[in-house]
């Protein structure tokens, strides 16, 4: 190596923040958005064209426009928010049991071994079971108002909020809980620094499972037996050949589907900062 | 009770790990003595898989040992010893300050109060700045050095340090063996140390202590003369260069027994 170098490269001029795009320009230039968009809007005009040219009959599949007026006489009727506050008050209460039941108990069966010999073979019995097979047992024991249907949506909720906390929990890495233990953690601290965060992803995807059985929960509850709810919406309008007011129903139980899972990820985005943005799921 | 003037000793010190499903022993560490007189400055050099790590985790009583027995010197008050772990063992749901206060929190020392006394730390390891991010945000050797800050701020009689440095680069790893060897003398610190580079283990140590390959056993016991405070040259000293000779070559007989040296060593 002698004396001949290079010069130094300029500094480079990336600057430290990206500038922003507005969001809409961004949107715009996404192909995946534009795609998506042009497959959402072609089909729904496909649909209406083939509802209006008669080619399906609208009796059972109504057409967009169909639904959208249902759904404009629907919300102006005081009998529909009854009915939606039914179903509401049916999914809420039971979910919210499943989880401040099943949290605690995931987490104790996943820490003292015993617990979870003695539970292990009854949570996976009750995980295989479908369990809103047990509706007809529930309505009998419960009558046909919102208790039977809040015990199915705990049922199926439950079991798919507890099994993957004991997951989480058997798997806590070990290293962790040398660190702390190495430092004389109390019992206390060893739970609520290292297996109670640890285990967070695990209930994130717990809760996730948990809101789509308790969904299914008020669904099925109610169109098998109620005099109450959306899901009595549902099966009366497909009775009296209503397919748009159908179909209205059924929209709203997708999208508060929808509004669930945003809800989960949003406490998902609020516990796991400290993931990686690539590993949250 | 512990002999006076000892910080740290273990007699007849054996372990074998039990595989679970097939319920075999594996022999991992055999009949190890090791006295560490108060203030000392001891590192463990051997081949990978010798047991290093896991004699550690024995002194620090993360695992039970099958025979033998360890003393450990009570200090009067604070924590007797911290542990560095060999790989980045911070929480990753911790930002880096908690990570650091840990060890507070963990003697019921307040949230705020832990902090304030980690932030010292934070700023010896070269981390001020960091104090919020998350471990994924930070880079390999950078977790290193919030690891040993996090060992550092419950201020402990010993400190247990299993390869501190293997991640970072050569200038980082000197200044920060500097900085080992500032926090040692200044606060008269007993350390147990181990490491795979020998010369790392001689400029820092009064002994270096070497083990045989599986089932580790200490072959030798060798006695660092070297006067303090040392500068990096001493690293091209002829006695420095000798001792490190002597230490390559007990290592490298142990791989070859081992049947794992290439075949141009
Ligand atoms: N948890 C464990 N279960 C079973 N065997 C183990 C376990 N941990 C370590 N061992 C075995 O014990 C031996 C010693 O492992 P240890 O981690 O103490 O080695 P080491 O000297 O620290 O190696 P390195 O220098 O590579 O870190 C190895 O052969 C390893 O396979
Ligand atoms: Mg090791």
């Amino acid at each position: 190596m002698s004396g001949a170098s290079t010069p130094a490269p300029a500094p480079s001029s990336l600057p430290d923040r990206l500038p922003r795009e507005p969001r809409w320009k961004a949107l715009l230039k996404s192909e995946r958005f534009v795609l998506g968009a042009i497959g959402v809007v072609g089909f729904l005009i496909l649909w209406e064209a083939l509802a209006r040219s008669g080619s399906i009959n609208v009796q059972f599949f109504a057409s967009p426009t169909m639904i959208a007026a249902a759904g404009a006489r629907e919300v102006q009727d005081p009998g529909f928010w009854s009915d939606f506050f039914i179903s509401l008050t049916e999914f809420l209460s039971g979910f919210l049991v499943a989880i401040v039941l099943g949290i605690p108990l995931g987490l104790a069966a996943g820490w003292f071994p015993k617990l979870n010999y003695a539970l292990d073979p009854w949570l996976n019995f009750f995980n295989a079971l479908p369990r809103v097979a047990l509706l007809p047992i529930l309505v009998i024991a419960f009558g046909l108002g919102i208790w039977s249907k809040i015990a199915v949506v705990f049922l199926g909720a439950f079991f798919a909020i507890v099994i993957p906390t004991v997951q989480g929990v058997r798997t806590v890495d070990r290293k962790y809980l040398d660190v702390a233990t190495s430092f004389r953690a109390s019992r206390r601290l060893l739970f609520t620094s290292v297996v109670g965060l640890a285990t967070v992803p695990f209930i994130v995807t717990g809760l996730r499972l948990g809101m789509a059985r308790a969904l299914i929960g008020v669904v099925t509850g109610e169109l098998y037996a109620a005099t109450e709810g959306l899901g009595v919406i549902i099966r009366r309008s497909a009775e009296t050949r209503q397919g748009d007011r159908m179909l209205f129903g059924v929209l709203i139980f997708t999208l508060s589907g929808i509004i669930g899972v945003e809800l989960v990820r949003a406490v998902e985005r609020r516990f796991q900062k400290w993931r990686p943005e690539g590993f949250r799921r | 009770m512990i002999e006076q003037g000892l910080a740290l000793s273990a007699r007849g010190v054996r372990m074998s790990y039990i595989d679970q499903s097939s319920g075999d022993r594996l022999l991992a560490i055999d009949r190890i003595d090791i006295d560490i007189r108060e203030g000392e400055f001891v590192s463990i050099v051997g081949p990978s898989g010798c047991g290093k790590s896991t004699f550690l985790k024995i002194v620090n009583g993360l695992l039970p040992s099958s025979e033998g027995t360890i003393e450990i010197a009570q200090p009067d008050h604070g924590r007797d010893h911290a542990m560095v772990f060999q790989d980045s063992s911070l929480f990753p749901w911790y930002t880096v300050l908690s990570n650091v206060a840990y060890g507070l929190i963990c003697q019921g020392v307040p949230k705020k109060e832990a902090q304030k006394r980690a932030q010292p730390l934070i700023d010896m390891v070269g981390l001020r700045g960091f104090e919020n991010k998350y471990p994924y945000q930070l880079s390999g050797g950078m977790q290193q050095r919030a690891n040993l800050a996090r060992a550092l701020t419950v201020d402990p009689e010993i400190l247990l340090m299993d390869e501190p440095f293997a991640a970072l680069d050569a200038q980082t790893r000197e200044l920060m063996q500097a900085e080992l060897l500032r926090i040692w003398s200044e606060a008269n610190k007993t350390v147990l140390f181990i490491t795979h580079q020998i010369d790392e283990a001689i400029y820092l140590s009064d002994r270096v202590l070497v083990m045989s390959a599986r089932p580790g056993r200490i072959l030798e016991d060798i006695r660092i003369d070297l006067p303090r405070p040392r500068e990096l040259e001493i690293k091209r000293s002829p006695a420095f260069v000798e001792m490190a000779d002597h230490i390559w070559r007990l290592i490298s007989g142990q791989l070859q027994d081992d049947k794992l040296a290439s075949p141009s060593a």
